[in-house]
């Protein structure tokens, strides 16, 4: 199950020129910065945007070709715009039950039911569009995506538009919907942390063109793709809860790289979770520390150095094949001579779940 | 008091009203859709066209209309080809001089309403699976109800008001086509002013009490806005 996509679009001064083939499994980021052509991808995906040339298909249903357009209403999809657009003449559950009468029957699929205690909108159901907040708002109009039962969602920077705090408590209930349902979806986004906590797979997408396509494990670890140029680079293991320490309050998580101890208590004992690892709380050494408070110290390869900036270095590492990043300073990098193939120990900071 | 022929002109003037709006609503509305969402560049042409008959004096479409459906115009040849009875002063005419005269009433307002109608609103619609004539039905629609409120008051309360078409095309018959503005004009000729008195104070009311009601129901409201 696969999108296909060999798009060429032109608007204006404004080019965009694709050839992606996207799993419609999981959550697939289309990652770049604004005026990069994101919105217009997904517009065009939807079929709202009529510019395009070129192929599209969906599961092995072609949804354009050269003499073939099915319209937005006739794709099995659900569009999440930046504003919640929800229908201001219906209430909140007049808006979900509007998507759930359209969507198929037969169509594998949440029911509204569902959708209601999945984005917890119990207490909203009988409210107007218009007394609600940005937040909830926006929860409704997932939750009415979701009513759909679409094939492919849609979501163009759905929390963009929200303050901080609205972001950080839909951001969590984003992630276990989309992770609940396995539904496929293509998420919009400017914010890498929005992308790192839901994104599966992510497309890197720079002025119309697509620059990079893949995990985003190792999208995130790749030195001369822009993620990693970020002030905030990071990388994400994959790992599972192993046990819960009482007495100090302190988490230990399984991973390839080893285990790691993490502040906080966290979800059940067995389940797995994604650790984020900010590439500037790692920090290296020739030989193992004994005497010091950093509790994660794992072994690790250097395999690539990029200049960061005027003093700094990105330093990529693999920790038994897991990609690591770490960002340290020019004069250090000099001082312990690092080069690619060295082995050291990596020494993470903290770390934390998403 | 209203004398008969009085009352009979009011009912002649409230069908007329009523059938006029009922028509102009039918041919208004996708009318006015497609002046809304139309990205033609010629369409205001066809908006010009629609408003024309706010600015023109009502003898002079009236004059024309008495040509058109007169025995030697157009319209007149084409009853007489399919063997109809031709619509000069007839009440059928006065309903074509009628629809005409209020169709910026209430295309108007329509096509503000449907204007008004936010395009993202459509797109999360098509989106979930609406087709076309559904949007327009669950979306359109119910968002652009205070402008078919006024449209259709408008539209009424216009009709009630003609009065220079309905004398070229009309042709005062009573109980056919003597509407309640001719009646108040024959009243005043013949010195009647009690009856006059009667019919214009019932006008007046009517009209004042329907447009307390569209700016009651829509704030906004702009007539002549487009």
């Amino acid at each position: 199950m696969t999108l296909n996509a060999q798009l060429k679009i032109q608007r204006g001064s404004f080019n965009l020129e694709c050839d992606l083939t996207i799993p419609t499994q999981g959550v697939t980021a289309i990652f770049g910065a604004s005026g990069s052509g994101k919105t217009t991808l997904l517009r065009t995906i939807a079929g709202l945007d009529h510019h395009a040339n070129g192929v599209l298909s969906v599961a092995g249903e072609v949804w354009q070709n050269e003499s073939k357009f099915k319209a937005p209403h006739q794709r099995s999809i659900a569009y999440v715009f930046q504003e919640a657009s929800l229908f201001e003449h219906m209430n909140v559950q007049a808006n979900l039950h509007y998507a759930a009468r359209r969507a198929s029957d037969d169509d594998p699929g949440i029911s509204v039911g569902d959708a209601i205690a999945l984005l917890e909108l119990q207490a909203l159901l009988f409210k107007q569009p218009s007394v609600l907040s940005g937040g909830e708002r926006q929860r409704v109009a997932i939750a009415r995506a979701l009513c759909a039962k679409p094939k492919l969602l849609l979501m163009d920077e759905p929390l963009a538009g929200l303050d901080a705090g609205a972001k950080a408590r839909l951001l969590p209930l984003l992630e276990s919907a989309l992770r609940e349902l396995g539904i496929a979806c293509l998420y919009v986004s400017h914010s890498l942390d929005e992308v790192s906590q839901l994104a599966d797979n992510v497309v890197l997408l720079d002025a119309g063109k697509v620059i990079a396509q893949g995990e985003i494990q190792s999208l995130l670890t790749q030195l001369d793709l822009p993620l990693a140029q970020y002030d905030g680079a990071e990388s994400i293991v994959p790992a599972t809860v192993a046990e819960y320490d009482e007495e100090y309050g302190i988490t230990y998580l399984d991973s390839d790289v080893g285990r790691f101890a993490m502040v906080r208590k966290t979800t059940e004992h067995g389940s797995l979770v994604r650790i984020r690892v900010l590439a500037r709380d790692v920090s290296l050494t020739l030989n193992p520390q004994t005497e010091t408070s950093i509790l994660n110290i794992f072994v690790a390869t250097v395999t690539q150095l990029q200049p960061f900036g005027e003093s700094q270095i990105t330093v990529k590492l693999l920790a038994n094949k897991t990609p690591l990043l770490a960002r340290i300073t020019r004069k250090s990098a000099d001082l312990l001579n690092l080069k690619t193939g060295l082995q050291v120990y990596a020494q993470v900071k903290t770390v934390t779940l998403f | 008091m209203f004398n008969q022929a009085d009352i009979v002109a009011l009912i002649v003037t409230l069908k007329l009203a009523i059938i006029t709006v009922a028509i102009l609503l039918v041919i208004g509305t996708p009318l006015a859709w497609w002046l809304a969402r139309s990205q033609w560049r010629y369409k205001f042409i066809f908006e010009a066209l629609v408003a024309l008959p706010l600015v023109l004096p009502p003898t002079v479409l009236g004059f024309y209309l008495l040509i058109a459906l007169g025995p030697r115009g157009p319209i007149g040849q084409l009853t007489e080809l399919l063997n109809i009875h031709p619509l000069a002063f007839t009440f059928r005419g006065l309903i074509i001089g009628s629809v005409i005269y209020s169709l910026p009433f209430v295309v108007q307002p329509l096509q503000n309403a449907f204007a008004a109608v936010s395009n993202r609103q459509l797109e999360v619609a098509a989106t979930l699976g609406a087709s076309p004539m559904d949007r327009f039905f669950s979306i359109a629609l119910p968002l652009a109800r205070p402008g078919f409120i006024t449209a259709a008051v408008l539209g009424f309360a216009h009709t009630i008001g003609e009065f220079g078409v309905v004398l070229m095309i009309g042709g005062n018959i009573p109980g056919k086509t003597q509407v309640a503005s001719i009646a108040i004009y024959d009243h005043v000729e013949s010195l009647e002013y009690a009856n006059a008195h009667w019919l214009a104070a019932t006008l007046l009311v009517l009209s004042f009490v329907m447009l307390i009601f569209v700016y009651a129901v829509n704030r906004k409201v702009g007539i002549l806005r487009t």
